[in-house]
């Protein structure tokens, strides 16, 4: 019943704002400062779905990301973001965002702590046994393979062209051929 | 476009409030639709014979642009004699061989010329004097896995001059061939295949034809709807044809321009994690063809246009790559690279994991338990792994298979059998480091950095550099206990240059230094300024060769935010496109073959006849100084080999291909073929249902359905297609998670039309369950006209549309409809078809746990499906030896 009373329309026929292109129209909410105006600094990106590239800016407050709104000067966007980009300040700020290392052991039914510093060392000995274990010199002809076909990676269509650099890199180095993005599905 | 790149779609309405007509072609009604001219819903799967049906209609009425076809790409040239068209084959192409399931490309060449795919294969040419076929592996058969790639890019060579007609009236110049292959897409055969009046195909075509030429142009927005399929390629090669003949190509308001689907997804194919490539479109050496550097460059060394400096481009990289270590002694650590041996794209992996051969699986802001095709075969390899490690801000599907996924539910597995080590680490998002993102028009914009993340939450940057710092570590402190072979195989690694500085508590990598690396440096260590300079001598490095330039002159130019409306409607100083802060690629071809332009209506690039120079609103993708009437000498190579009257300078001839003698593996020219899995029996080459050459993997966990007149077809009898809604992304790991978007979008449906759901007995908004031959799932019906039943030769064909963002974690959670989805392959990408196959819908929830596998397999049976099913290659026995016998097993099976 609550609910209903706070219901525009009615305010708009119960109240003097009968056109409903005034108070009854506006929100609690709306006579809050903009998140943007207190903000400590405004931060240029782009936005991080589709590959249309929109400019945005996050605005920054006491070290959290309080709001992102398109840039007016980008030439792309001129401003807009859909609805995924209008929505890219939950996606950065929301707290179903893992923030600690999980391990789940083999044949383990729960997951577990782990350290991050312990997680990478574990990690940088999986890839290295295995690449001893699967490691590839020659074919039966004699032809060089130079490869480890025991490791795979996927992704990187989301992420910054300097990250893919230095994971094409790295397995190349290790012999991980088997390197793949989203842009082959 | 409005649904799925709403903002890039501000553009299509500036232009028609400008006064185009705006055509949208999908089988789905959508805002698009909306605020388009006309709506045309085709059958999915059909793409090629109504874009080859335009090419008809072009062709038939002379409609073409003379000067631009004859001067600017290979109509002229003469096909040689050898050539076999779909025409006189019945549907394939010359040199077909059903037993490999694929063709021998040496009678595709042009007269007096020696055609070869790729630069993965030219050595193997040479010693041979002819084309050899590749080994075959356990991978599938060793062919040139990236020479449609680097065709991509540049396009493969061919050695000597083709002989040219340039009146095209020779019966076999390229003009004539076309002509008489696309002479039965006729109008009448698009309505028949496609299912949509011949009166609304001919307003298209008029309107195209009419608004292509000297004074106007045309363009072509498309995206995963044209690409994933087993045909996929040529979808885009139909298209590519058509603009040609229409003079749509290197030209202001036209092309054909992809909408690409994530933030860097064409950065991260330019710098590539993608199997076949190397950083700017190199292609991986194969292990039986490239035995050393000079094997690999030279053939490029000797031909024509810019892909003749290919060794510059692979010293520098290898310079970039392995420092002071590589020199010319060593052949520049080129034996550091490893060897491919057919195809290792992500499907053939994943297989390999099923199989116990992949151990170690890294997956990096991906999410394949749900968003690669047949998603149980995805999870069956994560289960069988020994180590996977995945990195993301969410609990995504990949994460969490072993303790909740839907193999837990239906008992197929066992969380305690499970041995796969799960090793999760939380992201940092954009706003939390700084890099560049390639957006779909090949610019590069850096994104600085707002906050710092929280807790362990690392860019991937940070991992791979760390990762890489400690496995160094490790290599360097075991050498003593490593025997002279291991210590050999180290070299690669610990000679890698790894030194970037760190900064700040968490000793974050600078990505500032790693552009600078990707951009190159000369012998005095300062930024080059373009690819140009890239020499072959080891005195430039050069990380990715295409990217040179983007920190030109020790400026970070893909941080340049001049507003846009304070230059011109170029924008050539909002961050930088590759290459060379070209915003249109091949823009020579805006001006005449004397270098004026066109039209002033549609003046961009060209030659300054004072100034002795190219000029105009973008920076000309040209030889700046080559004036239009050069003439190279007959023996020059490289860059001075193309006239200054050709260009496509990364092209061997120079040219636009209407043809393709060499580069593809499925036919030198687009031929309609139905879908792996269609009701439909091909309607336009009768003895062909489908592409003879797709990639194919039958597997008992990847069954394929009957097609066509196939005994079986019937039980799957409705068309879907998959597609993406405004509200979320993708597999959903960046959508799912948000309140805003689950609200906006909050459950998995399916479309399906008012006649559908009178037939199958379906109602607004109560569950329904759809069945292929991998799995069912379910989800809420829509019931909207947005979805239209097709009437094709006097039958009703109903297509149901089916969002692939959902899984079963986060906020909003549904079935997936990757679940349903079999993998059959493009041949030339290794892509797969996701937007055209065939289901069963009924009324009421799947079945659940052990109940959901019986269900399925009496589909099956009904079906007759057996491993043999889907898996022909070619459909006449006489042309492909399939053993008769065989069929009949299949029939009793």
């Amino acid at each position: 019943m609550r609910e209903w009373l706070r219901w525009p329309v009615l305010r708009q026929l119960s109240g003097s704002d009968f056109l409903g292109r005034g108070r009854a129209a506006r929100s609690p909410s709306a006579d809050e400062p903009a998140r943007i105006e207190n903000a400590d600094s405004v931060v240029r990106s782009v936005c991080p779905y589709c590959a249309v590239g929109c400019g945005q800016r996050v605005f920054v407050r006491d070290g959290e990301v309080t709001q992102i709104e398109g840039d007016p000067d980008s030439p792309v966007s001129r401003g807009r973001l859909c609805p995924k980009g209008s929505a890219s300040r939950q996606l950065v700020t929301s707290p179903s965002r893992q923030t600690k290392v999980r391990y789940r052991r083999p044949h383990g039914t729960e997951w577990e702590d782990l350290d991050l510093d312990t997680a990478v060392d574990m990690i940088a000995d999986r890839v290295l046994a295995t690449r001893d274990e699967t490691w590839e010199q020659t074919d039966e002809q004699g032809s060089l393979l130079r490869r480890a076909m025991g490791i795979a990676s996927l992704g990187g269509a989301t992420l910054d062209n300097e990250e893919n650099y230095l994971m094409k890199k790295l397995y190349t180095a290790l012999g991980a051929i088997q390197v793949e993005n989203q842009a082959r599905i | 476009m409005a649904e799925a790149h709403p903002v890039g779609f501000q553009w299509v309405m500036e232009a028609k409030r400008r006064g185009a007509k705006v055509f949208h072609v999908d089988p789905r009604f959508t805002r698009t639709s909306a605020m388009a001219d006309q709506h045309l819903a085709l059958r999915v799967g059909t793409d090629i014979a109504f874009l080859g049906g335009l090419v008809h209609y072009v062709l038939e009425r002379d409609r073409y642009f003379h000067d631009y076809v004859v001067n600017y790409t290979n109509a002229p040239f003469i096909v040689g004699e050898q050539f076999r068209d779909t025409e006189d084959l019945e549907g394939l192409f010359s040199g077909f061989d059903a037993s490999a399931g694929g063709y021998k490309t040496e009678s595709w060449q042009y007269e007096g010329t020696e055609a070869s795919p790729s630069a993965g294969r030219r050595d193997q040419w040479q010693k041979s004097g002819q084309p050899q076929e590749g080994e075959t592996s356990s991978h599938g058969r060793e062919r040139a896995s990236s020479g449609p790639e680097r065709a991509g890019s540049g396009g493969p060579v061919y050695p000597g001059s083709p002989e040219s007609d340039p009146t095209l009236t020779h019966p076999r110049c390229v003009f004539q061939v076309l002509k008489r292959h696309f002479a039965r897409y006729t109008p009448e055969m698009v309505a028949q295949v496609c299912g949509i009046s011949e009166e609304a195909f001919t307003e298209v075509a008029e309107a195209l034809v009419t608004n292509s030429g000297p004074e106007r142009t045309s363009a072509f927005a498309y995206s995963v709807g044209w690409t994933q399929h087993t045909v996929g390629v040529q979808y885009i090669r139909t298209a590519s044809i058509l603009q040609l003949l229409l003079g749509n190509i290197g030209r202001p308001g036209g092309g054909i321009l992809a909408l690409r689907g994530h933030a860097s997804i064409q950065g991260s194919t330019d710098i590539p994690t993608l199997f076949n490539l190397l950083p700017g479109y190199i292609p991986m050496p194969q292990a039986h063809t490239n035995e050393d550097l000079q094997s690999f460059a030279e053939a490029d060394g000797a031909t024509k246009g810019y892909w003749g400096n290919m060794r510059s481009y692979l010293v520098s990289l290898l310079k970039a790559w392995w420092g002071d270590n590589a020199t010319a002694d060593n052949d520049y650590c080129f034996d550091y690279l490893p060897r491919l041996t057919g195809d290792h794209g992500t499907y053939q992996t994943v297989v390999d994991q099923i199989e116990g051969l992949v151990k170690g699986y890294f997956v990096i802001g991906q999410n394949p338990a749900v968003g690669s095709s047949n998603a149980r075969q995805q999870r069956l390899g994560l289960a069988n792994l020994e180590w996977l490690v995945v990195r993301d801000f969410n609990m995504i599907e990949t994460a969490t298979f072993w303790k909740d996924g839907p193999e837990i539910e239906s008992g197929e597995l066992a969380t305690e059998d499970i041995g796969t080590e799960v090793f999760f680490l939380p992201a940092a998002a954009h706003t939390e480091k700084e890099g560049t993102f390639t957006n779909t028009q090949r610019m590069l914009q850096w994104h600085r950095k707002a906050v710092e993340p929280q807790g362990d939450q690392r860019s991937d940057l940070w991992f791979y550099y760390h990762l890489g710092r400690r496995i160094r570590e490790k290599l360097t402190g075991r050498r003593p206990e490593r025997t002279a072979e291991q210590r050999e195989r180290d070299r690669s690694v610990l000679e890698l240059t790894w030194d970037y500085p760190t900064e700040g508590p968490m000793a974050e990598p600078s990505p500032d230094a790693v552009l600078r690396e990707i951009n190159g440096t000369g012998p005095d260590g300062e930024s080059l300024s373009g690819y140009t300079q890239l020499a072959d001598d080891g005195s430039t490095r050069c990380g990715c060769w295409i990217y040179c330039g983007v920190y030109a002159d020790g400026v970070n130019q893909a941080d340049r935010r001049k507003p846009g409306n304070e230059q011109s409607w170029v924008a050539p100083e909002w961050g930088w496109a590759w290459p060379m802060n070209r915003r249109i690629l091949y823009n020579r071809a805006s001006a005449d073959p004397d270098g004026r332009p066109w039209s002033e209506r549609k003046a961009y690039v060209w030659w300054d006849t004072e100034q002795e120079q190219w000029t105009g609103h973008d920076v000309p993708d040209f030889d700046k100084k080559k004036a239009p009437d050069y003439e190279p000498d007959p023996a020059a190579t490289g860059p001075e080999a193309i006239k200054g009257a050709e260009p496509f300078i990364m092209q061997s001839d120079g040219r636009g291909w209407l043809y393709v003698p060499a580069g593809l593996v499925d036919g030198p020219l687009p031929a309609h073929y139905e879908p792996q899995e269609s009701p439909v029996s091909n309607p336009v080459y009768p003895n062909q249902q489908r592409n003879p050459a797709r990639q194919i993997f039958a597997r008992p966990e990847n069954r394929y359905q009957p097609s066509g007149a196939e005994r079986g077809s019937e039980v799957f009898p409705y068309l879907f297609t998959t597609f993406r809604l405004t509200e979320h992304h993708t597999a959903g790991g960046m959508s799912r998670w948000l309140s805003h978007l689950s609200e906006l979008a909050p459950a998995m449906f399916v479309e399906v039309s008012p006649e559908l759901a009178a037939e199958r007995g379906l109602r607004h908004l109560d569950w329904a369950t759809l069945v292929t031959a991998r799995t069912a799932i379910e989800a809420r019906v829509l019931v909207t006209e947005r979805m239209q039943p097709l009437r094709l030769d006097g039958r009703t064909l109903h297509q149901i549309g089916i969002p692939w963002h959902w899984g079963p974690n986060g906020m909003t959670t549904g079935d997936a409809a990757n679940e349903l989805l079999g993998v059959a392959l493009d041949p030339n990408v290794h892509i797969m078809e996701t937007k055209a196959s065939t289901c069963d819908i009924r009324p009421g929830r799947r079945p659940r746990g052990v109940e959901l596998a019986p269900f399925v397999a009496e589909y099956r049976r009904r079906a007759g499906i057996t491993e043999l099913t889907g898996t022909e290659h070619a459909d006449d026995p006489s042309l492909t030896g399939r053993d008769e016998r065989e069929r009949g097993n299949e029939n009793e099976r």
